[in-house]
C-alpha cells in the first residue's frame, strides 16, 4: 500500500467511523444514565434514514434541512420507545427485563417498517449533495465523505457544548452520576432520561440520512450492522463516557475500512472481533474506569 | 421404591403414554404434516430452550449466543454423517463438538458480567456465523444441502425427555446448588468455597452440548441448513423463550417455548404484520409483568401446568 | 506456631493506602476484636484475609501456608471462613439450600454420578442434609428450613449467615458486624453465642464491630484501627483507658479533657 492508498484510506476510514461515533453516542448516553444497552437504537438509526428519504423524495427539500427534519423525527421516536416501552420497566424491573424489552422494540420497528414499508430497498434522490472528486495533493477523495465527517465534527462540538455549558447538560450529567441525588437537589429525573434519548436519537438519525446518501440505499434492517459496530465503539471508548465513544467510533472506522481492504470476508465480523478482544483484555474500555462490587 | 424412583416411573410412564397417544394421532392421520412438523420443532426448541434455561435461569450468565452452539451441532452432525458415520453417533458427536466449542468459548468469555456478557456472546454467534458463511465446504452462505431427513418424531421426542431427565437431574445435585449460588451472589458463593468460574462454565458447556443435540436434529429435520437461520436472532427468541417461562422452572420454559412456537404459525395468515406482532406481544408482557397484572388464562395454565409439573418431574 | 500470622500488610487503592502496614497473629482458641472508625480499612483488611483483594505486600500465613493472593475460594477451602457486614445470603434459596451451598466444596460426587444418580450421589445428598439440618438445630433456624432467606427476620438472617459460614468448617470464622442493627437484647444473645461456638467448634474467631459492650465482653485481644495503621492494642482494660483510642473516637478534646 502506498502512502496516498493510506491516506486515501485514512479518510474512508474516518469518515464511516464518524458515523459510528454519532450512533455510538446515543448508546453511551443510554447506559451512563440509565444503565441499558439500548438494542433499539440502530433502529432509531433506520428510522432516521427513511424520515430523511421521504422529505427529500416528497417534500423536495435540500440537504441541510432534511438532516434537521430527521433529526427532529428520529428525537420523537427514541422520547415515544422511552416513554412507552422503557419507564415503565425503569426501576421496577430486572436488567434483564429492560434489555429484552429493548429487543422487542427493535424487532418491532424492524419488522413494522418491513411491513409498512417493503423490504426493497430505496436509493435517497441524486441531486440531494452532489459528488465531486476532490484533490487534496496526490490524494484523491470525493466531496460526500469530507461532507459527512465535518456534519459529524460539527454535530459532535455542539453535543459537547449541550452537555457542558447548558442547563439541561448539567442535569444530564448529575442524573447520570446519582439519580437518586439529582432529584433530591430538584432536578426533573424523568424529564432528563427523556432529553438524554432525545438528543442520542437525533444523533443517531443524522447518520442514517448521512449513510443513507453515502450508499444511496437504505432498508428496515439497515440498522443492524452499524448498531453492532456502534455499539463496539462505545465499549471500545469506555462506555458511559462521551468523549470515549467519539474516539471509539473513529479507531473502529479505521480499523474496518482497512481490514476490509485487505480481507473483505471479514467485514461482517470485525466489529465483534475487536469488541471482544477489548473485552477480554481491558474490559473497561480505553478511557472507562474499572469499577468493582464493595463487599 | 424410593421417592426419587417412584418419580422417576411416573415421568417415564407419563412420557411413553403422551408419545403414544401422539403416535396414535399421527398414525390415525388426525395429527397431519403440517402439524407434525409443528410438533417436532416444539419438541426442538425445548431442548434449546432447556440448555438455555440452565445458563440463563439457574446460573444467572445471560447469553445472547447460544444458537452458535445448535449452528455448530447441525452442521457438525451433518458434516461427520456426509463422510459415513452412523445418524445416531453422527448426532451424539454433533453435540460434542458444540459442547467443546462451548467450553472453549465460555472460559474466557464468563470473566464478563451481566450486559458484557452478553454482547460479547452475541458476537462469538455472530462470528461462528461469518465463518460458517466462509467456509465452501460446508456450503458457505448458500447453506449445505443434501441431508437425509433421519429425524422422526420418536427421535425429536425422546431426545427432549433425555434433556429434561439430564438437566433435571444436573441442577438437583451438588454441581446445580453450585451453578445456582452463583445465579444468586457470586462473591458470597466464592466465600463458601465455591469456584465460580468452574460451574459457569460447566452450565455454558453443558448448555452448548444440548443446543448442538437440537442443531443436529434440527439439520436431519430441514435436510437443509444455512448460517444466517442460526444468527443472534435465533439467540434473541431462545432468550424469550426462557424469560417469559419464569425464573428456573422446567415446566414454565416448557410451556412457554410451546406457546411460543405455535403463536407465530398461528398468525401465519397475518403475513409481514405477524412479525410486528410477536415483539409487541413481547413488550406487553414485560410491562404486564412489572405492573403484576396477569394474563388470567396465560397465568391459569402456567400455574396448573406448574403443579402438574411438580408432580411429574423427575427431580 | 501461630494459627493466623500476619505480617505487615498494605494495600492501596490508587493514591489511597487503605491499610498500611497491618501485623498480627492469632491462636487457635482466640476470640480477636478489631475496632476502629467508620473507614479505617478493617473490612478492608478482611478482604485481604479472604482472598478478595490481594494486599500489594506483606505475607499472610495461615496454619503454616502462605495464603496472599489466593482465591476466595481456596482460602475458604484452608478453612477460614467469613460473613458480611451487608448480609449476602442467596436470597432466593430457603434456609437449608443457604447452608448446604457450603458443602459443594467438601463433597466429591462428578457430574457423571450426579447425572446418572449413583449411589454416591444419594449418599452424599444423605450427609449433606445431615449436618445442615444438625447446624440448623444450633441456631434454632430448624423450623424454618423450607422458610425462604428473604423472609427470615433480621437477627435470624445474621444467625443463619454464621451457620452457613460454619458449614465450611472453618478454623477460623471471620464476623463482619455481626451485632449490627440487633437490640441490646439480641446483642447479649449473640455475646454468648459467640463464645459458646468457640468451645462446641474449637475455633478461632476474629470480629469486626462496632457495639463496645460486645467487644469488651467477648474478645481476649482487641486491635484498634485508624486511617488504615493499627493505633493500639490489646486486652480490652488496656484498650478502653487508651488516650489514642478515646482520640480516634471521639476526636481530640475529649481525649486530653
Amino acid at each position: 500500500m502506498t502512502l496516498v492508498e493510506f491516506l486515501q484510506q485514512l479518510i474512508n476510514g474516518l469518515s464511516l467511523g464518524s458515523v459510528y461515533a454519532l450512533i455510538a453516542l446515543g448508546y453511551t448516553m443510554v447506559y451512563g444514565i440509565i444503565g441499558l444497552i439500548n438494542f433499539a437504537h440502530c433502529d432509531i438509526y433506520m428510522v432516521g434514514a427513511y424520515i430523511g428519504f421521504f422529505v427529500s423524495t416528497d417534500l423536495h427539500l435540500p440537504f441541510v434541512p432534511t438532516l434537521i427534519v430527521a433529526m427532529l423525527g428520529s428525537a420523537i421516536a427514541g422520547v415515544l420507545v422511552e416513554r412507552f416501552a422503557y419507564k415503565p420497566l425503569l426501576r421496577k424491573a430486572s436488567s434483564i427485563s429492560l434489555l429484552i424489552t429493548a429487543m422487542g422494540v427493535s424487532l418491532l420497528l424492524e419488522n413494522g417498517f418491513n411491513a409498512v414499508f417493503g423490504g426493497s430497498p430505496r436509493s435517497y434522490p441524486h441531486n440531494i449533495l452532489t459528488q465531486k472528486s476532490i484533490s487534496l495533493g496526490p490524494v484523491r477523495t470525493d466531496s460526500l465523505h469530507l461532507i459527512i465527517l465535518l456534519t459529524s465534527v460539527v454535530l459532535m462540538v455542539l453535543l459537547q457544548i449541550v452537555i457542558y455549558k447548558t442547563k439541561i447538560g448539567k442535569a444530564m450529567r448529575a442524573t447520570s452520576a446519582d439519580k437518586d441525588a439529582a432529584a433530591l437537589m430538584g432536578i426533573n429525573v424523568n424529564a432528563t432520561i427523556s432529553a438524554t434519548f432525545a438528543i442520542g436519537s437525533a444523533l443517531a438519525g443524522a447518520a442514517g440520512v448521512l449513510v443513507g446518501i453515502l450508499y444511496n440505499s437504505i432498508d428496515p434492517y439497515m440498522g443492524i450492522q452499524p448498531g453492532i459496530k456502534a455499539f463496539t465503539a462505545a465499549v471500545f471508548g469506555g462506555i458511559g463516557m462521551i468523549p470515549g465513544a467519539f474516539l471509539g467510533g473513529l479507531i473502529l472506522g479505521v480499523i474496518e475500512t482497512f481490514v476490509t481492504a485487505w480481507y473483505s470476508p471479514l467485514s461482517g465480523a470485525i466489529g465483534f472481533i475487536v469488541l471482544i478482544v477489548i473485552l477480554i483484555i481491558k474490559p473497561s474500555g480505553l478511557l472507562g474506569k474499572k469499577v468493582s462490587e464493595k463487599v | 421404591m424410593t421417592a426419587y424412583g417412584k418419580k422417576l416411573a411416573i415421568f417415564l410412564a407419563a412420557s411413553v403414554a403422551l408419545f403414544a397417544v401422539l403416535s396414535a394421532l399421527m398414525f390415525q392421520g388426525l395429527i397431519d404434516a403440517y402439524l407434525q412438523r409443528i410438533l417436532m420443532t416444539i419438541c426442538i426448541n425445548v431442548i434449546l430452550a432447556l440448555s438455555t434455561n440452565l445458563i440463563i435461569n439457574f446460573t444467572g450468565q445471560l447469553t445472547l449466543g447460544h444458537s452458535a452452539f445448535m449452528a455448530i451441532g447441525a452442521y457438525a452432525a451433518a458434516a461427520i454423517f456426509k463422510v459415513g458415520v452412523p445418524f445416531f453417533l453422527s448426532i451424539v458427536l454433533g453435540s460434542i463438538v458444540a459442547a467443546i466449542f462451548g467450553f472453549l468459548i465460555g472460559l474466557p468469555t464468563l470473566r464478563l458480567k451481566g450486559d458484557y456478557l452478553a454482547i460479547t456472546t452475541m458476537g462469538f454467534c455472530q462470528i461462528i456465523v461469518v465463518l460458517i458463511q466462509n467456509i465452501s465446504q460446508l456450503g458457505g452462505a448458500q447453506g449445505m444441502t443434501g441431508i437425509p431427513g433421519k429425524t422422526n418424531f420418536a427421535w425429536v421426542f425422546f431426545s427432549m425427555i433425555f434433556t429434561i431427565l439430564i438437566l433435571s437431574h444436573v441442577v438437583k445435585s451438588r454441581q446445580g446448588r453450585a451453578m445456582i449460588s452463583v445465579r444468586e451472589d457470586e462473591i458470597a458463593a466464592e466465600a463458601m468455597g465455591i469456584n465460580t468460574t468452574r460451574y459457569k462454565v460447566m452450565a455454558f458447556t453443558l448448555g452448548a452440548f444440548f443446543a448442538g443435540l437440537a442443531g443436529g436434529l434440527y439439520a436431519f429435520l430441514m435436510m437443509f441448513i444455512e448460517p444466517t437461520s442460526f444468527n443472534y436472532f435465533k439467540s434473541i427468541d431462545l432468550v424469550i423463550y426462557v424469560v417469559l417461562g419464569g425464573s428456573g422452572n422446567f415446566a414454565g420454559c416448557i410451556a412457554s417455548t410451546t406457546i411460543l412456537t405455535i403463536l407465530p404459525e398461528a398468525l401465519r395468515p397475518l403475513n409481514d404484520y405477524r412479525m410486528v406482532i410477536y415483539p409487541l406481544l413481547l413488550i406487553v408482557i414485560m410491562i404486564l409483568r412489572v405492573k403484576n397484572i396477569r394474563i388470567p388464562w396465560l397465568s391459569d395454565f402456567f400455574s396448573r401446568f406448574r403443579k402438574g409439573g411438580d408432580k411429574n418431574a423427575a427431580a | 506456631m501461630p494459627l493466623l500470622d500476619i505480617d505487615r500488610i498494605s494495600i492501596r487503592f490508587g493514591g489511597l493506602t487503605a491499610v498500611s502496614e497491618f501485623s498480627m497473629s492469632m491462636e487457635k482458641n482466640d476470640i480477636c476484636g478489631l475496632i476502629g472508625p467508620n473507614g479505617a480499612g478493617k473490612t478492608t483488611v478482611f478482604n485481604m484475609l479472604t482472598g478478595v483483594y490481594r494486599p500489594n505486600s506483606g505475607t499472610i500465613r495461615f496454619d503454616g501456608e502462605s495464603i496472599a493472593g489466593l482465591k476466595p475460594y481456596d482460602i475458604t477451602g484452608k478453612r477460614i471462613s467469613r460473613t458480611f457486614q451487608n448480609i449476602r445470603l442467596m436470597k432466593n434459596l430457603t434456609v437449608l439450600e443457604n447452608v448446604k451451598i457450603s458443602f459443594v466444596y467438601q463433597t466429591k460426587c462428578s457430574l457423571a454420578s450426579s447425572i446418572l444418580r449413583l449411589p454416591s450421589y444419594f449418599r452424599e445428598e444423605e450427609e449433606v442434609e445431615r449436618q445442615s439440618m444438625e447446624l440448623l438445630k444450633v441456631f434454632h433456624l430448624d423450623g424454618k428450613k423450607d422458610e425462604l432467606a428473604t423472609n427470615l427476620p433480621y437477627g435470624e438472617q445474621r444467625r443463619l449467615e454464621i451457620a452457613r459460614a460454619l458449614a465450611t468448617k472453618p478454623k477460623l470464622l471471620l464476623l463482619d458486624e455481626p451485632a449490627a442493627g440487633m437490640n441490646p437484647q439480641e446483642t447479649q444473645e449473640l455475646a454468648e453465642l459467640i463464645r459458646w461456638i468457640r468451645k462446641e467448634f474449637d475455633i478461632a474467631i476474629l470480629l469486626i464491630e462496632h457495639d463496645m459492650r460486645l467487644v469488651m465482653s467477648v474478645c481476649e485481644n482487641i486491635i484498634v484501627l485508624d486511617y488504615g495503621k493499627i493505633i493500639a492494642e490489646g486486652e480490652p482494660e488496656k484498650i478502653r483507658n487508651d488516650p489514642k483510642v478515646i482520640e480516634a473516637y471521639l476526636g481530640e478534646e475529649a481525649a486530653h479533657a
